[in-house]
């Protein structure tokens, strides 16, 4: 202490104190970023679950006045959009993803694809929703179907999906895919049972990550699948979909109304919670370990 | 391409010294199958092809966005020109189209949303990397993660059920008598407006910021931070001086991209924004967004023009999110070196 001077000892005590400081406040803002999540969640499930009884899950809406129903129509419906919409967009990003990382080494087009792929992926889902309702017009169909929805979802998952793909396939170590071309197996064989088996795990993470993500975007489907209060299975007239009824249900005055989009919320986010935690679980296994 | 293992040429006549089992006559399965398969070059060609197309589906798909944009918004390009964006005046009765209103709400509320998310993703980010004991980094960082995964449509619904009324009475009255003096916070409280829109705008784009931040920041090689520390600097120094300077683009980057999705953020915002096509000063205020407005009175267009204006108001979104988002990758990129971590 005595080599060092006053203005020493002063200089430290404040560069100690502005250190601590700013620790504290990062702790701070921590906790103000968990807070209002934790908060959501146990909004969610105390206002939910009280209303989650066999009759949501097997009854389409009632009348406005009765209590009861369910949105069994729009949980179905929400189930075929997602699936034909993944049907569509999962191959298509899975062989654009393939392209990036097995073919497009270094190419300028590859370079470019992967960042208009990134770019895609933060335009509003509502332009997607009014591009695909002008393109069914401009085509002569009736644009309030659920095969449109399918689509306009779709085209949002493309993008995502690409982008895991190329990832996960980056991941497989090359001596694999040597050995498979040493052994005579021609390229196209070599992607399909050795790079894409291998990063398999991974890209259905991927996927799931992309299905997760487009099952909870209500923007695109308001014009497009437009809900619908009754059971409706065929693909070309308006469908109900779970986020779209929430968001009618929210705006709505009915107390019972509020009930029913508190428990649809519930149901949606458990579906996508299970999805991102599986994610996580699963994000860094069956990947060979030990790259090259 | 030549064939991968060699074609023996033709034995003319069979040598009785070499007259081994599997010469001339009959080849070995391998090289029998191979012969008959020849170079494969037109499986792999269009294997490769059918890839290729695919991927050129991300340029087919902007470019159908782009083109049918232009194509349904050209009636409100030709009568208004992109002075569309500067009028006052959202009068769809008398056919007089004007965004500015819906430009300020969106810009409003995007940049208040940053005011209140930047520092918190920050610190987050922070935290997280450089302060959080090893134990809890992965559940928080998952907790954090989980925010972004949660709908917007979700987002709006706890919005006008909590923050709505948390807004009115709590936060509202404290605002006015701490703040009232700067004239943002006058006017009547309806617990929807400008304010509760950013403030859900905020938790919304906070995830994509700090988890961006993070990467940024654990890109940063350990020798900047060692030499730092080797210094004499306290954490907090070394953290300023050694990881945010070099990874300043990158943070910037960051928060465009948040900024990208909070200008097109809809369902949430719509919720809680009190849809009302005015400009007004204070934040108490109702207003309306980009986003918003295609939201709500798009399926209740009447009329070419109306449908066309609605068109142009989501071309301009489309352009600028497109302009907002390349510019941060760029950023992100230049910064992280080659593909980013995170996707979206």
């Amino acid at each position: 202490m005595d080599f060092q001077s006053r203005s020493m000892r002063l200089n430290h005590a404040w560069r100690n104190a502005t250190n601590y400081f700013i620790g504290g406040l990062s702790i701070l803002a921590t906790i103000v970023v968990i807070v209002p999540l934790i908060a959501i969640l146990i909004h969610l499930v105390y206002k939910g679950a009280s209303s989650l009884n066999l009759d949501f899950f097997t009854k389409i809406p009632a009348p406005v006045g009765q209590t009861g129903g369910g949105m069994a129509n729009a949980i179905v419906g929400s189930g075929i959009i997602l699936g034909l919409a993944s049907l569509m967009g999962i191959p298509i990003g899975i062989a654009a993803g393939v392209y990036l990382a097995e073919f497009g080494h270094g190419k300028h087009l590859a370079n470019a694809v992967r960042f208009t792929a990134d770019v895609l992926n933060g335009v509003p889902s509502i332009v997607m929703g009014i591009s695909v309702y002008s393109l069914w017009v401009f085509l002569g169909y009736r644009p309030l179907s659920a095969l449109a929805g399918s689509v306009a979802l779709a085209i949002m998952m493309i993008p995502t999906v690409t982008r895991t793909t190329e990832e996960m396939l980056a991941t497989v170590p090359h001596a694999i895919r040597e050995a498979a071309l040493g052994l005579g197996v021609p390229k196209w064989r070599t992607v399909i049972s050795v790079s894409l088996r291998t990063a398999s795990p991974g890209i259905i993470t991927g996927c799931m990550l992309a299905f997760a993500r487009v099952a909870g975007e209500t923007a695109p489907l308001l014009f497009t699948a437009f809900g619908n209060a009754f059971w409706s299975f065929k693909l070309t007239e308006p469908i109900a979909a779970l986020p779209l009824q929430i968001y009618v249900y929210a705006l709505s005055p009915y107390d019972e109304w509020h009930r029913l989009a508190w428990a649809g919320s519930l149901v949606l986010i458990v579906l996508i919670m299970v999805s991102v935690t599986l994610v996580r679980i699963f994000a860094n296994r069956g990947v060979l370990k030990g790259g090259s | 391409m030549s064939p991968i293992l060699p074609i023996p040429p033709a034995v003319s006549s069979p040598e009785p010294a070499l007259a081994a089992t599997n010469t001339s006559t009959s080849l070995s399965p391998i090289r029998d199958f191979l012969n008959k398969r020849g170079s494969g070059r037109a499986a792999d060609n269009s294997f490769a092809a059918v890839m290729l197309v695919c991927a050129c589906s991300i340029f087919a798909i902007v470019l159908f966005i782009l083109t049918i944009l232009v194509m349904r918004s050209h009636l409100s390009l030709v009568a208004f020109g992109w002075k569309f964006f500067t009028r006052g005046a959202w009068d769809p009765v008398s056919g007089d189209f004007g965004a500015l209103p819906f430009v300020f709400g969106t810009v409003a509320t995007s940049l208040l949303a940053l005011l209140i998310a930047v520092p918190l993703a920050l610190g987050v980010a922070i935290f997280l990397s450089e302060l959080c004991p090893r134990p809890l980094r992965a559940p928080i960082s998952f907790l954090t993660e989980l925010l972004a995964a949660i709908p917007s449509v979700i987002y709006g619904l706890w919005a006008i059920f909590v923050l709505v009324p948390l807004i009115r009475d709590p936060i509202g009255p404290f605002l006015v008598k701490t703040l009232g003096w700067t004239g943002f916070f006058s006017g009547p409280n309806f617990g929807v407006g400008l304010l509760t829109a950013s403030i859900i705008l905020a938790i919304m784009i906070l995830p994509i910021i700090s988890s961006l931040t993070r990467d940024i920041m654990l890109a940063v090689p350990n020798s900047q931070r060692e030499a730092v520390l080797a210094l004499g600097a306290t954490k907090w120094e070394m953290i300023r001086v050694g990881v945010l300077r070099n990874s300043r683009i990158g943070i910037v980057g960051a928060i465009m991209l948040g900024l990208g999705r909070a200008l097109g953020e809809t369902m949430a915002v719509t919720m809680v924004i009190g849809n009302h096509p005015e400009i007004h000063k204070s934040l108490f205020a109702p207003g309306y967004t980009l986003a918003s407005v295609i939201a709500n009175e798009f399926s209740e267009a009447t009329g070419d023009l109306y449908y066309s204006a609605l068109f142009e108001i989501g071309l301009a979104l489309f352009l600028v999110t497109i302009v907002v988002n390349a510019i941060a990758r760029l950023m992100v990129w230049a910064v992280t070196r080659g593909a980013p971590t995170r996707v979206g």
